[in-house]
C-alpha cells in the first residue's frame, strides 16, 4: 500500500461544456479516509470514477504510491488495479448468493476451496451477516445489502476502497448504524478509503481529511477540525457546518480569528468602504441585552435548546441558539463571541 | 493511436473491428452489390427495356393496389381491435389480444392456404357443412381483392400494435381533465383521445403497406395462378425463366421495392418524430370507457371477427389435411391422417424440409446470440459516436422485404467467393447468411433493451474484482441478460422455422425450407398434403408464442412483439 496521488487532474466529457473536473490535485496519505464533500454535479462522482479507472483523465494524472495508474495517454484498467466500491446502487449480482457475491473477487483471482470460503466466512462475520451467506440480495433488506457490498470490499484486502454516496438510499437510523461500520471497517482494514458524499455531517463524523468541491475545483481539503474552524471562502463556509456568512466592512489589518471587540467595531462601522464575508457559527452568538440589536425571526424547538434565525438592523440574517423560548418579533440583544473571516 | 486505446471503455480492442466486420458482411455488403448491379445495369440500358415492358407496369400497379387496399383492411381491423381492446370495458381482453396477434406470426403462405381452404368449390369444410359453391365456380380469392384481404389479415396486428403503443401512452389525467370541463365520453372520445391516437394509426398504416408490398406467401398462393404478379412475385418468376439479364432486371425491380419500402418507413418515422406531447403528464394507464349495454354487442363482434378471421380459416386448414384428396368431400367415414403420415414418414422432401428449416432456426438463432450479445454490448455501453449508425445498419436488411435481401444475397455469391475460390450459391449455407442478415435485428432488439435496462455499475463491481471482458461477460452480464436472450433465441427460431420469402429465391435441390416445402406441395397440386404441413407449421407457432407469452413477464418491455 501506499499514498494515493491525484495530479492536477481534469476531465472533460466529449459532449463538452465546462470541464467535469478541473485541475485537482490532492494526496491521500496511506491508511487515510478522505471524504470528496460538495453539491451534487460537483464534480466529486467523476473524481471517484477516474481513481476507479471507469473514465480516463483528460489532463495530469493518478498515482498510487510511484505506480501511475492513468494519465491522459494511458490507464490501467479498473481490473488490474486492486481497488474495491461501494456503489449507491450497492451493485450487487442478483443471480448470485450472498457467499458469491462476496466471493466473487476470489474466484476471479483463482483462489478456491477451503481458503475462499474462509474468507468469505470471515468478511460476512466482520459485517455480522454470516448467518445469511445463502440467501439472494433480493432477500436482502437495504442495510443488508450495503454490508454484503462492503463485505465484497473486504475480503481481497483492496489498496484503496471506494464509496459513492453509499448511505444516500437508507433511512437515518440505518445512515448512523452504518456510518458506525464504516468507521470499523477503516480501523480494521487500515485501507486507504474516499467517500463521496453531499452530506457535510456524514463527511465530518466519518473521515480522516475533507475535501470540500464545487463546479469541478477543488476548494480546501483539510481535517474535520480544520475545516470546520477555519473554512476558505464563501462556498466552503456556506457548505460546512451551520452559519451564517454577514457581509461587513473589513476589519483592520489581516486578522480573521475576530472576537468580540473586532465584531462590534465591524457592525457599527456602517456601510462605508470594502466589504469582507464573515462566517458566524450559531454556538457562538450569545442572547445578552448589552450586545448588538437584533430581531427574531423565527423559534425552532429542538428538543435540547432553540434555534433562532435572527435580522440585523441591515437585514442580514445570523443563526443562535437559546436555552430558553424566545418570542418571534422580540427584539434582543446578541453578542459575538468568535467570528471567522472567510 | 492513443485515442482508441482504452479511455475507461469497459471493452475490449478487438470489439469494434469485430461489430464493423459483422455489420459490413450482413448488412453493407449485399445491399452495396445490389445496388451496384442495379445501377450498372441501368447504364447499360437494360432497365429501359425493362421498364418498357407492360408487364413490369403491370406489377407494379396490382403491388400498388393490393397494398393500399391491404392497408385500409389492415388498419379497420387492427385499428377496431386496438381501440376496442384498449379503451373499453371488454372482458377476456388478454385472450382476445393473443389470438388477434396470431396472424402475424403465421406464415403468410399459410394463411393462403387456410383461406383457400375456407372457400371456393374444392374446400372440404364448406363440402362437409354442405356449404360449397357448385363445381366449377371460381376461387374467389384468385384476385386482387383477395389478395388485399389477406394483406389486411396478416398485418392488421401491425396497425393494432401501433395504434396500442400510442393509445397506452395517452396521459391519463388529460381524460380525466376533460371528463371534469364536462365532456362526455363520447366527446372524449372524439375532441382527445382520436386526435391524440392519429399518429399510431398513420405509423400502423405505413408499417402495413411496407409489410404487404413485400409479402410474398400470399401473392404468390393466391395470385400466380390467376396471373396476377406483384413486384416480389415477378422477381421470382424471372428467376424461374432464367436468362443473361436476369440480374440486372431483378435488381431493378428490388430497388422498385425498396424505393416502396424506404417510403413507407420514413413516413412512419416522420409521423412517430412528432409524438412529442406523448410524454406530459401520468401516461400509462389507460382510461377505461364503460360501454354499459352495448359490451354484449362489441364482445360480440370482436369475436365473431376473430372467428371469421383465425378460427374458421384453421378449421378448413385442418379440414383440408384430414381430407383423402382435394375436392373430395369430408366426413366421418373418409377422415384419414394419410396427410399426415405421408408428410412425416414418407415424402423424403417434407422430412429433408423439416431438418433443413430446424437445423436453419437452431443455427440462425444460437449463431446470431452471440453476434448480438456482442453488438449490443459494444451499442450499449461502448460510448462509441459510431453507435446510432451501426445500430440503423443492423435495422436496414430487417426493414426491407425479404425478397430485396435473397436477391442482394444471390448477387453477392452468384460467382465463386473471391480467394477462396469456393461457391455456397446453391448450398444451405447462402441461405444461413441471408438469415444472418435478415433475423440481425430481431435477435438484437431484446438483448439491447436488456443491456439497457442492466444497471453498469454491476459489472463496474465485476470490473473492480478483477474480472476481464470475457469473464464478466460469462459471470455477470450473460446471467443477467439470460431471459431476453431466451426470448431472441425463441422469436429468431420461430420466424425463420416459417420463413419464405428469402429462401424461396435462395433454396435448390436438397436444401428446401418448410415454407418452401409447402408452397411446392400446394403449387404440384398435393393441397391436402400442403395443408398438413401448415397444420404442423400452426402448432409449433401457437406453442412458441404460448411459451414467449408465459415468459414476457420476466422481460424487459418491447421484447415480445405482440405485448405492449
Amino acid at each position: 500500500m501506499a499514498k494515493l496521488i491525484l495530479n492536477r487532474l481534469s476531465k472533460t466529457f466529449d459532449t463538452g461544456g465546462r470541464p467535469a473536473v478541473h485541475d485537482v490535485s490532492l494526496t491521500v496519505r496511506e491508511g487515510g479516509f478522505l471524504a470528496l464533500l460538495g453539491p451534487s454535479g460537483c464534480g466529486k462522482t467523476t473524481v471517484l470514477r477516474m481513481i476507479a479507472g471507469f473514465e480516463q483523465p483528460t489532463d495530469g494524472s493518478i498515482l498510487l504510491g510511484e505506480r501511475v495508474l492513468a494519465d491522459a495517454n494511458d490507464m490501467v484498467p479498473p481490473e488490474s488495479r486492486n481497488m474495491a466500491m461501494v456503489f449507491q446502487s450497492y451493485a450487487l449480482w442478483p443471480h448470485m448468493s450472498v457467499a458469491d457475491n462476496v466471493g466473487y473477487p476470489l474466484k476471479v483471482r483463482g483462489i478456491s476451496g477451503e481458503k475462499r470460503q474462509a474468507k468469505i466466512r470471515e468478511a460476512l462475520a466482520a459485517v455480522r451477516l454470516g448467518a445469511y451467506a445463502e440467501r439472494r440480495p433480493a432477500d436482502l433488506s437495504g442495510g443488508q445489502r450495503q454490508r454484503v457490498a462492503l463485505a465484497r470490499c473486504l475480503v481481497t484486502e483492496p489498496d484503496v476502497v471506494l464509496l459513492d454516496e453509499p448511505l444516500a438510499n437508507l433511512d437515518r437510523h440505518l445512515r448512523q448504524e452504518m456510518e458506525e461500520t464504516f468507521r470499523e471497517f477503516h480501523a480494521r482494514s487500515g485501507a486507504t478509503m474516499i467517500y463521496v458524499t453531499h452530506d457535510q455531517a456524514e463527511a465530518m463524523a466519518l473521515a480522516t481529511d475533507v475535501a470540500v468541491m464545487s463546479e469541478g475545483r477543488l476548494l480546501q481539503i483539510a481535517t474535520p477540525e480544520e475545516i470546520y474552524a477555519r473554512p476558505e471562502g464563501r462556498l466552503v463556509g456556506g457548505l460546512v457546518g451551520l452559519g451564517a456568512i454577514l457581509s461587513l466592512p473589513s476589519p483592520a489589518g489581516d486578522m480573521r480569528v475576530l472576537d468580540w471587540q473586532a465584531m462590534l467595531a465591524a457592525l457599527a462601522a456602517g456601510s462605508e468602504g470594502p466589504k469582507a464575508d464573515i462566517l458566524v457559527r450559531p454556538q457562538d452568538v450569545e442572547i445578552a441585552p448589552e450586545g448588538a440589536p437584533a430581531t427574531v425571526r423565527s423559534v425552532l424547538f429542538e428538543g435540547e435548546r432553540y434555534a433562532l434565525r435572527l435580522a440585523l438592523p441591515d437585514g442580514q440574517a445570523l443563526r443562535a441558539f437559546s436555552r430558553h423560548p424566545v418570542k418571534v418579533g422580540a427584539d434582543v440583544g446578541v453578542v459575538i463571541r468568535s467570528a471567522w473571516r472567510l | 493511436m492513443t485515442r482508441s486505446r482504452n479511455r475507461g471503455n469497459s471493452q475490449p480492442r478487438w470489439l469494434f473491428p469485430f461489430v464493423v466486420t459483422v455489420i459490413f458482411f450482413l448488412s453493407v455488403l449485399p445491399l452495396g452489390r445490389l445496388a451496384v448491379t442495379g445501377i450498372s445495369s441501368a447504364l447499360q440500358g437494360r432497365t429501359a427495356e425493362l421498364l418498357a415492358d407492360a408487364a413490369v407496369w403491370r406489377a407494379v400497379y396490382d403491388t400498388l393496389t393490393t397494398s393500399f387496399f391491404g392497408m385500409i383492411a389492415a388498419v379497420v381491423l387492427g385499428g377496431g381491435f386496438a381501440l376496442l381492446l384498449t379503451l373499453f370495458d371488454i372482458r377476456g381482453k388478454t385472450a382476445l389480444g393473443f389470438l388477434f396477434m396470431l396472424p402475424t406470426m403465421i406464415p403468410p403462405q399459410v394463411t393462403a392456404l387456410s383461406w383457400i381452404g375456407m372457400t371456393g368449390p374444392s374446400s372440404a369444410l364448406l363440402k362437409a357443412l354442405g356449404l360449397a359453391p357448385p363445381l366449377g365456380s371460381p376461387q374467389p380469392l384468385y384476385s386482387v381483392s383477395g389478395i388485399a384481404l389477406l394483406y389486411g389479415v396478416q398485418n392488421a396486428p401491425l396497425v393494432y400494435l401501433s395504434l396500442r403503443a400510442g393509445l397506452l401512452a395517452l396521459p391519463r389525467d388529460g381524460v380525466e381533465a376533460a371528463r371534469l370541463a364536462g365532456a362526455s365520453s363520447w366527446q372524449v372520445l372524439k375532441d382527445v383521445i382520436l386526435p391524440l391516437s392519429l399518429p399510431g394509426f398513420a405509423a400502423g398504416a405505413a408499417i402495413a403497406f411496407v409489410s404487404c408490398v413485400g409479402n410474398f406467401g400470399i401473392p404468390a398462393i393466391l395470385g400466380i395462378p390467376a396471373s396476377i404478379y406483384t413486384l416480389p412475385t415477378l422477381i421470382y418468376a424471372k428467376f424461374a425463366t432464367f436468362n443473361s439479364g436476369t440480374f440486372g432486371d431483378v435488381s431493378v425491380l428490388s430497388a422498385m421495392i425498396a424505393i416502396l419500402s424506404i417510403v413507407g418507413l420514413t413516413v412512419e418515422e416522420r409521423v412517430l418524430r412528432g409524438r412529442d406531447y406523448r410524454v406530459i403528464g401520468l401516461s400509462g394507464q389507460v382510461a377505461v370507457f364503460r360501454l354499459r349495454n352495448w359490451r354484449w354487442l362489441a364482445e360480440c363482434t370482436l369475436s365473431l371477427t376473430i372467428f371469421l378471421i383465425l378460427v374458421m380459416p384453421l378449421t378448413a386448414l385442418v379440414a383440408s389435411s384430414l381430407a383423402p384428396a382435394y375436392g373430395v368431400p369430408l366426413s366421418l367415414s373418409t377422415v384419414t391422417f394419410h396427410a399426415y403420415e405421408e408428410i412425416l414418414f414418407r415424402q423424403a422432401t417434407t422430412r429433408t424440409a423439416f431438418t433443413n428449416s430446424i437445423a436453419l432456426s437452431i443455427g440462425t438463432a444460437l449463431g446470431l446470440l452471440v453476434v448480438t450479445v456482442l453488438t449490443g454490448y459494444f451499442i450499449v455501453r461502448g460510448k462509441s459516436r459510431f453507435a446510432p449508425l451501426i445500430s440503423a445498419l443492423t435495422e436496414i436488411p430487417y426493414a426491407l422485404p425479404g425478397i430485396v435481401l435473397a436477391v442482394a444475397f444471390i448477387l453477392l455469391f452468384a460467382a465463386p467467393i473471391p480467394i477462396v475460390g469456393v461457391s455456397i450459391y446453391g448450398t444451405i449455407w447462402i441461405i444461413l447468411i441471408a438469415y444472418f442478415s435478415s433475423f440481425f435485428a430481431v435477435s438484437l432488439k431484446p438483448v439491447v433493451s436488456a443491456f439497457r435496462q442492466l444497471d453498469p455499475s454491476l459489472e463496474e463491481a465485476a470490473r473492480l474484482s478483477g474480472a476481464r471482458f470475457g469473464r464478466r461477460l460469462a459471470d455477470i452480464v450473460v446471467p443477467l441478460v439470460a431471459p431476453a436472450a431466451g426470448a431472441s433465441v425463441i422469436l429468431v427460431f420461430l420466424i425463420a422455422c416459417n420463413e419464405l420469402t428469402v429462401s424461396a429465391l435462395l433454396w435448390s435441390a436438397g436444401t428446401q425450407t418448410l415454407g418452401v416445402a409447402i408452397y411446392n406441395l400446394d403449387d404440384s397440386g398435393s393441397f391436402n398434403l400442403a395443408s398438413a404441413l401448415s397444420v404442423l407449421v400452426v402448432v409449433m407457432v401457437v406453442a412458441m408464442m404460448l411459451v414467449l407469452e408465459l415468459m414476457a413477464k420476466r422481460l424487459p418491455k418491447g421484447v415480445v412483439p405482440w405485448r405492449s
